[in-house]
């Protein structure tokens, strides 16, 4: 498996010879530095941690700052760990470029999905709604939420109005269509959770099989 | 320039290669289609009746009359299967969709033509945009021929 750690740029369109359109998102993944290695030996698994985007000097704290400036780089904004079941083939220090990806690969994406705020039944779960006119009263409501003297209760987990959105969401086996080394691009066929701007992480798909 | 912007003026058809299309020109679509095997250039003439979408996700909506049916087609204008684009007559319109020529037959579809200094100029910078392009593809050809 591949880490890398980026910032999702919008989307847009590819061409393919014979006119058919895909839908791509454009991601600004890396270079990452490897700012650590996990051992076995000393935190009792094997894992590598990446830094992406460099922070000034004032907004990171004392321990990151030091580190930093041990393995001679700038403190970073994200850190991130994939987990590893040999030693690590990388050294500290080390520089992590797009170029681990290749076109045509399949990759997941995790990322932060747009908040909804508190979100109704309908946006939140996709609830049906009621009729517009006619009399009708219940316009969004979601309607009965159970029985009455039995159960007597709400059953747990009902599916309610509440917070939606601003949450981890990965979306898997999603295809690199293009590679571009000069400027730290990756463009994914389809869609990635979260604005454009916020921080994903790609990495090799963990039950791809091409179609 | 954000990515982008800068992304899409890289894979679009190069700037200058398209004409100004507005809503209500009459145009011509040279839009290459396969047959079997072997592929050929269509001619769609017609009148736009809506332009959506900025840079290479741009499309226009060309209808026409077929044999007394309205056919309508969308082209993506950065498509590479979209040939060749040209303005045959600009129209003088006052919406930016002219989904009411739906409901329109006979004389009623036509648009008034604009006629003026700027369309004049507009089709003089389109004519020299062309001999350029010949030109260009004329130099290109005969070096790949030596």
């Amino acid at each position: 498996m591949t880490l890398l750690l980026g910032r999702k740029r919008g989307m847009t369109q590819l061409f393919a010879d014979d006119g058919t359109v895909t839908p791509v998102t454009v991601v600004e993944a890396g270079p990452c530095i490897v700012m650590q290695l996990r051992t076995e030996e000393k935190d009792g698994y094997s894992a590598i941690q990446l830094g992406y985007e460099d922070v000034r000097d004032k907004i990171s704290s004392k321990p990151q700052r030091e580190a930093a400036k041990a393995i001679g780089t700038a403190p970073k904004r994200f850190l991130r760990e994939e987990r590893l079941h040999g030693p690590s083939e990388h050294e500290v220090g080390q520089a992590i470029t797009v170029e681990v990806f290749e076109a045509g690969s399949l990759v997941d994406v995790v990322g932060t999905t747009k908040g909804r705020g508190f979100a109704g039944t309908i946006k939140r779960h996709g609830f049906a709604r009621g009729p517009k006119t006619h009399g009708s009263m219940n316009y969004r409501a979601p309607g009965s939420i159970g029985c009455s003297a039995y159960p007597g209760r709400v059953f747990k987990g009902k599916r309610m109005s509440g917070h939606y959105g601003a949450s981890r969401k990965t979306v898997k086996n999603l295809e690199v269509m293009r590679v571009d080394a000069d400027r730290n691009l990756l463009l994914i066929k389809g869609s990635v959770p979260g604005h454009n701007g916020s921080f994903v992480q790609v990495q090799t798909a963990r039950t791809g099989v091409k179609k | 320039m954000n990515i982008i912007q800068q992304i899409e003026s890289e894979l679009g058809k190069p700037d200058g290669t398209l004409p100004r299309i507005n809503v209500g020109d009459d145009v011509e679509v040279d839009y290459l289609i396969r047959e079997g095997e072997k592929e050929r250039i269509q001619t769609f003439k017609g009148l736009v009746l809506a332009v959506q979408g900025r840079s290479i996700r741009k499309t226009m909506v060309v209808r026409r009359i077929v044999q007394g049916e309205g056919v309508e087609r969308t082209f993506p204008l950065h498509s590479p299967r979209v040939h060749d684009v040209r303005v045959t007559k600009r129209g003088r319109v006052r919406r930016s969709k002219l989904f009411y020529m739906r409901d329109r037959v006979g004389k009623s579809t036509r648009t008034k033509e604009r006629l003026g200094d700027k369309v004049r100029a507009e089709r003089e910078t389109e004519k020299a945009r062309r001999t350029a392009q010949a030109t260009a593809a004329k130099d290109s050809s005969s070096k790949d021929g030596e």
